[in-house]
């Protein structure tokens, strides 16, 4: 049952935008587990490109000998710094609102009001990564003595002090960090989706080899329709067999020798052809239990 | 046959090869950019955006095919964020952001600016009048890598020459960008730390007044004030006003969470955030300036009157740019 249905996390991340046609969109939210792998992804390639730049730098100053050391120290410096900050920035103004690491995971940037996302918003989002990321980073790194004159326990508040904004994502409902809040941004997943085929087209083409009364196509509701849906379009051989078998036994139908998948196609094409013209005047069966 | 077709198969067979072309649009704007699309495509598209729409609105009521819905809602998410999230061009994105939205938000922060201006004097009148009292409070005040034997302790001549090396255009142009980097991160980490309630930003305006009071402390013990001056103001207007902007934009950020009015605090933060982002990168291209007058032309112009000349230059310049007299708004 749970291939269809949305489980509760999925709910919980489903939040409703009005476009200013009057249309309710369902967005989902990435979840944090989504977001922190976006984050490692970009960072990775961060590292590579970094680890790159200084191999890269050093050849070329080996060769040229000592005066242009300067001029690959000062094109080192400025690099970085444009990557660290123009890394972010750059991936999410475009036409995909993602960085590398959100796309792999289907993510992407949007303002909260569903206006635009504005340049202000993106540079604001990625101002603060300084404080949740680079910060308690250099601080992990820094180690609780090295600091010289820093007692354990400062180190351990700063720590804590990090920490909260580090966590923040985990403990508000719409899943925002630091720089979000200010931005006015979040985080969604808006993945490419491939149009399906409908499986009523075959149960069509079978449909007139079965003979289904008003009574047996009343059995089932809804939620019963959707999971067989996904059990046609898994296509699974021994969980069709077994749904057909207790379809079969269920509505009291005797198919003789008519072949599982068959039999299940007609079988969804006349449940939902008969669901679908109730919905027309307005009643929507949920599922089996409901009388409606 | 057909009429074994329900309704909605129907539906999907009429309006599918709209739906294709739309994705086709939308796929093609987000692997290039919006500029690849062709004139036909950018004005078949808003038309092809809703009627996915009504499709989709069609869909939820009439249509119990799981796939067709997923489809659409997805297909219409992305459609939406191009249509509405579609943006006007690099060139005007710019021009708007250095005749509008930069000096805009400065002027926002008119208030937040004077009280991190109040902040850093009072960390320098501080630190002049401890150090005053105790030199040994220099040390407390001013890095020992950064003073680089800027100290009390130092001579006259020490002091004088550190202001006019010449030894520095070796490694010149390295140091003025480390400096640059340097800055940013602290300009950048005083707008982030804003969020706490803006109190870790005070900390960090009050340090670096008194970083500059003990400076100033220093040179002017030794009557080398007016050199110390010209040496500081060079790049110093331009670099101090960008550090006490960005304390002001995470003040500004501070008092929304702190004291959010009428709104949520989620709203007052995302309003306050809006309006000091612009502000805040202007910050870093000040920043960048900075770093340019501090490795070059201080290293290079070693008159004291050139230098004050250029130091009110910048004064002038940011001041009328930020807060000088402007046409009324000019319609977007």
């Amino acid at each position: 049952m749970t291939a269809v249905d949305i489980t509760p996390g999925e709910r919980k991340r489903q939040r409703a935008m009005v476009t200013p046609e009057g249309l309710e969109l369902r967005l989902e939210l990435a979840s944090v587990g989504q977001r922190l792998g976006a984050l490692i992804i970009d960072l990775m390639i961060i590292g590579a490109i970094t680890l790159a730049a200084i191999i890269g730098l050093l050849l070329i100053a080996s060769a040229a000998g000592r005066s242009a050391g300067e001029l690959v120290l000062v094109v080192f410096l400025l690099g970085m710094f444009v990557l660290r900050n123009g890394y972010f920035l750059a991936y999410e103004m475009s036409a995909k609102a993602a960085t590398p690491g959100k796309r792999v995971l289907g993510l992407r940037v949007a303002a909260r009001d569903g206006g635009r996302l504005r340049f202000d918003a993106v540079f604001t989002r990625n101002a603060l990564r300084e404080l949740e990321l680079f910060l308690p980073m250099s601080l992990m790194l820094a180690g609780p003595f090295s600091g010289g004159g820093v007692s354990g326990w400062i180190y351990l508040l700063g720590l804590i002090w990090c920490a909260v904004f580090v966590f923040l994502p985990v403990f508000n409902a719409d899943r925002l960090r630091a720089g979000d809040l200010v931005a006015g941004t979040w985080v969604l997943r808006a993945p490419r989706q491939k149009l399906l085929r409908d499986m009523a087209d075959d149960g069509a083409l079978h449909r007139t080899d079965f003979d289904f009364t008003p009574a047996q196509l009343d059995v089932y509701g809804v939620k019963e329709l959707q999971v067989l849906e996904q059990v046609l379009r898994t296509g699974d051989r021994s969980t069709v067999r077994a749904v057909a078998d207790r379809i079969a036994a269920k509505i009291d139908y005797a198919r003789g020798d008519a072949p599982d998948g068959e039999f299940l196609r007609a079988y969804y094409h006349g449940v939902r052809g008969r669901l679908e013209s109730r919905l027309l005047m307005g009643k929507r069966r949920k599922d089996k239990f409901d009388a409606a | 046959m057909s009429e074994l077709q329900l309704k909605s198969q129907r539906f999907r067979r009429e309006r599918e090869a709209d739906w294709r072309r739309l994705e086709a649009i939308v796929d093609k704007a987000e692997k290039k950019s919006a500029s690849a699309l062709s004139d036909d495509e950018i004005l078949a598209m808003p038309v092809l955006y809703r009627s996915a729409l009504s499709s989709l609105s069609v869909a939820r009521a009439t249509s119990l095919d799981q796939g067709l819905i997923g489809y659409l809602e997805s297909l219409a998410a992305r459609a939406y964020f191009f249509v509405y999230g579609a943006r006007s061009t690099p060139q005007e994105q710019l021009v708007a952001f250095f005749s509008r939205d930069w000096p805009g938000g400065v002027r926002g922060l008119w208030r937040e600016t004077l009280i991190a201006l109040a902040i850093t004097v009072l960390g320098a009148a501080v630190a002049w009048w401890l150090i005053g009292t105790d030199s040994d409070w220099f040390f407390g005040f001013v890095d020992q890598a950064l003073a680089d034997g800027r100290d009390p302790t130092a001579s006259r001549e020490t002091l004088r020459a550190t202001l006019y090396h010449d030894e520095g255009a070796e490694g010149l142009s390295a140091f003025s960008t480390w400096l640059f980097t340097h800055n940013a991160g602290v300009a950048l980490l005083a707008f982030a730390l804003g969020f706490a309630f803006g109190a870790p930003t005070i900390v960090l305006l009050l340090m670096n007044g008194a970083m500059l009071g003990a400076m100033l402390h220093v040179f002017f013990e030794k009557g080398l004030g007016f050199e110390f001056g010209g040496w500081l103001l060079i790049h110093g207007v331009t670099e101090l006003f960008a550090i006490v902007l960005a304390g002001a934009a995470g003040m500004k950020i501070g008092w929304a969470v702190a004291f959010p009015g009428a709104d949520s605090r989620l709203e007052a933060l995302s309003r306050a955030g809006r309006t000091t982002g612009a502000a805040m990168v202007g910050v870093v291209l000040m920043l960048l300036l900075a770093g340019l007058l501090e490795g070059f032309g201080r290293q290079l112009i070693g008159s004291d009157v050139v230098r004050y000349a250029i130091a009110a230059a910048t004064a002038l310049l940011w001041g009328v740019y930020f807060y000088g007299p402007r046409p009324a708004k000019v319609p977007a």
